[in-house]
């Protein structure tokens, strides 16, 4: 058992080093409440931490009907019994004395509280009103990344065959867009290639844009003990920070955010430049070549080295390890998909992988990250801007089949154009057009960008809000209805991680209060609306998360995402199975495309593609006229300057990112007594060089501003990139001092990735100004 | 030759085009994607502009008179709102068809020319013309049933 504090001081636990090829050790992770050890558990319950994409398997101890600890399963195949900060504290929040408990309705300006029957009564009511009035199209849905797999579903069913919006996202827009689509663009759909025991057999790893130290602890830990090992794996680094994993690299490229395309087309020209080409998979398992060829040509190491602002031998060394390792292992995360030229970036990262071959074999895998614990199940059920079963919506036979299972009218799925992006449906919202927002589990308040414009949407008189949540957060102060639900461990669920991984999460205690599953609400929600399939049966026909989980295997058999041989049971003999399941590989596939046959047929791919410099969406004829047929598109475009680059006013480069120690808004982190110390506020970080010129000192309170809005927090001088400042985005209001603007999307501009739709979080341009000293000890 | 003509003709459109782009941005900065998409199009249209400067130079350019209707349309009357945005959008269309046509054309002067210089500047320019109106009808196709069935304006 590993102490708090250590853990704390040491976010990633002992090493246990291991070499390529052999399994690694466990190590099994525990933490329970003061005063109570494992003997006094009354019973663990089985689950997988939901503190970020990782998935870790873990059991929920409980006492008196109360959680109190987790325990990490040695046995499980994604952690091997190990668990990072945030899942051995963040559990506490289960258990906070401000959790919302009772359904909250607006009246006289103020939340009153309310009984369920009165709340569910009024976002029904105006639900129907603007139906009647103006269509499925007023109402639009604003969904997370940490529900369960059945809550999504069911939201995306009766969104879309019972309300039949096309406006439902999820906050996996801020965090995985970019990845989702990367793969369809490269492969043909969604669906990560990998697996995370290609961690244990690679030669080399390649992060780009990725602070995995930070943002997925366990899997840095694996890496770690690796990098520990016999015969280390190098490791190339790409971000503007001296991260974890950059003090640790062979090369560290510290590039100007805002750059990543750049810097990857130069990698590729090195590639191609030494002949570290397979040209034997090339041929067979790939079109395009030539297309890329021609786009990198000028991106010499010097062009690129001036561009990025780092020494061309430093991108010359990093071609060198990820040209000539055997066993390449890459990922890329916020880095690349909130920053300029996301998809782009993030699709040459996969070109990488296809030029050399690197692909669906041990140690060969490239992994376009997730950053939330369950946005791989959004993206899969389609409550996000996806239809079901990765379907693409712009095939009619793909939305015909989804009209059958739910045995609807055809028209009635909006099939006319993509699902709106959150960013867009934002804007709906603005102009008035939506009136009905539904937001569950997320907190748009702190994490959209320009958070000033948000907060005047979410004050829009004709703009009807339903905040869905555990807490009274920052965005639940804004609502007309507060809807009170049931957190991880309340509940029963599966959740999916970022390498495919399927686990059952089992309810282990009673939610507090009043408060109910997200499930149970969107069940009563379709039961009062009286959704009904063209029988006049109810449309939403499952009543519980089983039931969910087995409508659901029918919706995926076939697909990419097929879960058709999983079930409660079989999750509950052995948890953590990856997809696809069906009865060809019961025990799910490690890895996808091991034959070099991707999902990219016409009549099979979840999209036919898009220009990446526009967001042009192909045509199904084009995409017909060329059908790549089982073959993976390698497709690149040029680098161009970020649209907001540093002036005489604004003269510095800001970005956003994560502390080791908090989750998305703190919303649960902020209420773990020990990750809450650790990191109690927001902070600003510049180069001791940039901090001279404007008399900055360490521990100064800065004020940071773009032409957008300002932060203040405290300074800490570090060697990122010249000309760089970063603030973490993590600081909304809640447990913030005396009213200080100390959320970095108040400076964060409204602008998105032309394909994924991803906001740019990373690249805008801020001016600083010391506010005053250190602050005094006493 | 009446090659000229032609040139003269896609030489201003282009131009124009390039001007309306940046209108459109301009009216509706409100929509972010579009504000940056506009902008990032000017700019390959004045690229073109400048492609075609040399062939201009070499055939002669003709003075146009044909009155430029989808232009002063545009230009006319200031349009906001969701309907607004979706008639400029409706325009851009129309305007970069235009374009589209026009390099049909010469392409086919510049093949029987042997002119492989002009048809290789052209094919490039045709390139992004199609990516223009691939995006243009892909954003138009986004906006349009919002805006005729739930927008108020």
């Amino acid at each position: 058992m590993t102490g708090q504090s250590d853990r704390i001081a040491h976010p990633w636990g002992a090493r246990t080093p291991f070499a390529s090829g052999t399994r690694w050790p466990e190590r099994t992770d525990v933490q329970l409440e003061a005063g109570i050890d494992s003997h006094d558990v009354d019973r663990w319950v089985t689950s997988a931490c939901v503190l970020c994409s990782n998935g870790c398997g873990l059991d929920i101890a409980v006492k008196d009907d109360r959680i109190v600890g987790v325990r990490g399963r040695a046995a499980d195949r994604v952690n091997h019994g190990r668990l990072g900060p945030k899942g051995l504290f963040g559990w506490q929040a289960n258990n906070a004395g401000d959790r919302l408990t009772r359904p909250l309705v607006r009246r006289g300006g103020e939340l009153h509280e309310t009984s369920w029957d009165d709340a569910m009564g009024r976002v029904v009511e105006r639900s129907r009103a603007l139906l009647d009035e103006k269509g499925g199209s007023a109402i639009g849905f604003y969904t997370s990344g940490q529900l369960f797999l059945e809550e999504y579903y069911t939201l995306a069913v009766l969104g879309k065959a019972g309300l039949g919006t096309p406006h439902m996202d999820g906050n996996t827009r801020l965090c995985t867009a970019t990845a989702a689509q990367a793969l369809k663009e490269s492969f043909g759909s969604d669906g990560q290639p990998g697996s995370y025991e290609d961690v244990d057999e690679a030669d080399a790893f390649f992060l780009v844009g990725h602070n995995i130290a930070e943002t997925q602890t366990v899997l840095w830990s694996r890496m770690l003990d690796r990098l520990d090992g016999p015969k280390r794996p190098r490791l190339v680094v790409v971000d503007p920070r001296p991260t974890m994993p950059a003090r640790e690299a062979d090369v560290h490229l510290a590039i100007r955010n805002g750059t990543n395309l750049a810097l990857m087309n130069g990698i590729i020209h090195e590639v191609i430049a030494n002949d570290w080409i397979d040209h034997d998979y090339v041929d067979a398992h790939t079109v395009g070549f030539e297309q890329v060829e021609r786009v990198v040509q000028e991106y010499t190491p010097e062009r690129v080295g001036e561009i990025c602002g780092v020494d061309p031998s430093a991108i010359r060394e990093a071609a060198r390890i990820v040209g000539a390792a055997d066993r390449l292992v890459s990922t890329a995360l916020q880095g690349v998909y909130q920053s300029w030229q996301a998809t782009a970036t993030a699709c040459q990262l996969n070109n990488l992988h296809l030029v050399r071959g690197m692909l669906g074999a041990p140690g060969r895998a490239v992994f376009q990250m997730n950053g939330q614990p369950t946005a791989q199940n959004t993206r899969e059920t389609g409550a996000d801007g996806d239809l079901p079963g990765f379907r693409n919506w712009d095939n009619e036979d793909h939305v015909r089949e989804l009209a059958e299972l739910w045995n609807v009218d055809m028209a009635v799925i909006p099939h006319w154009a993509p699902p709106t992006h959150a960013m867009q449906i934002w804007r709906y919202a603005e102009q008035g057009s939506i009136r009905l927002l539904w937001i569950s589990g997320t907190n748009p308040a702190v994490s959209l960008p320009e958070l000033h414009r948000i907060r005047s949407v979410l004050e829009r008189d004709d703009l009807f809000v339903v905040v869905q949540d555990a807490f009274p957060t920052e965005t639940a102060a804004y609502a007309d209805v507060v809807l009170p639900v049931a957190l991880w461990g309340e509940k029963t669920g599966t959740f999916t991680n970022a390498d495919r991984t399927v686990h059952l999460s089992e309810r282990a205690v009673p939610p507090p209060g009043d408060a109910r599953s997200d499930l149970e609400i969107f069940l009563d929600y379709a039961d009062r609306m009286g959704f009904t399939d063209r029988n006049g049966q109810p449309l939403v026909n499952w009543s519980d998360p089983e039931s969910a989980f087995e409508a659901w295997k029918t919706c995926s058999r076939g697909r990419p995402c097929d879960y058709s041989a999983l079930s409660y049971e079989r999750l509950r003999d052995r948890n953590g199975i990856q997809w696809p399941c069906d009865d060809r590989t019961p025990e799910g596939r490690p890895r996808l495309y091991s034959d070099g046959h991707f999902y990219t047929a016409a009549d099979r791919c979840e999209a036919f593609g898009h220009d990446l410099v526009t967001g042009g969406a192909v045509t199904e004829q084009e995409y017909r006229a060329a059908d790549p047929a089982g073959r993976a598109i390698l497709k690149a475009v040029h680098y161009r300057a970020p649209a907001e680059e540093p002036s005489d006013e604004y003269p510095l480069r800001f970005t956003t990112g994560r502390t080791v120690y908090h989750f998305h808004t703190r919303t649960k982190t902020g209420r773990a007594r020990q990750l809450q110390a650790a990191a109690p506020e927001a902070w600003i970080e510049m180069t001791p060089g940039d901090a001279g010129r404007y008399g900055i000192a360490e521990g100064d309170l800065v004020r940071v501003e773009s032409r957008r809005g300002a932060m203040e927090a405290r300074a800490r001088l570090l060697g990122l990139a010249e000309g760089v400042v970063f603030a973490p985005f993590h600081y909304g209001s809640y447990g913030t001092p005396n009213g200080t603007a100390t959320a970095a999307n108040e400076l964060t501009v409204t602008e998105w990735d032309p394909v994924s739709k991803q906001p740019h979080f990373k690249v805008a341009a801020v001016r600083v100004q010391r506010v005053d000293g250190p602050e005094n000890p006493s | 030759m009446l090659l000229a003509h032609y040139l003269g003709l896609v030489h201003r459109s282009e131009g124009e085009l390039a001007d309306a782009y940046r209108e459109v941005a301009r009216r509706h900065a409100d929509e972010p994607d579009v504000y940056g998409t506009c902008r990032l199009l000017a700019e390959q249209c004045d690229s073109h502009v400048s492609t075609l400067a040399p062939f201009v130079e070499r055939y002669g350019e003709t003075e146009q008179d044909d009155p430029q209707d989808l232009h002063r349309d545009l230009f006319d009357e200031p349009r906001d709102g969701s309907l607004g945005f979706l008639r400029d959008l409706h325009d851009l269309y129309l305007m970069a068809n235009e374009a589209d046509i026009s390099w049909t054309v010469i392409a086919q002067a510049a093949q029987g020319a042997r002119d492989e210089a002009l048809l290789e500047a052209v094919r490039t320019c045709e390139a992004d013309t199609a990516a223009q109106l691939k995006w243009l009808k892909t954003r138009i196709k986004q906006s349009a049933p919002q805006t005729l069935l739930v927008a108020d304006r």
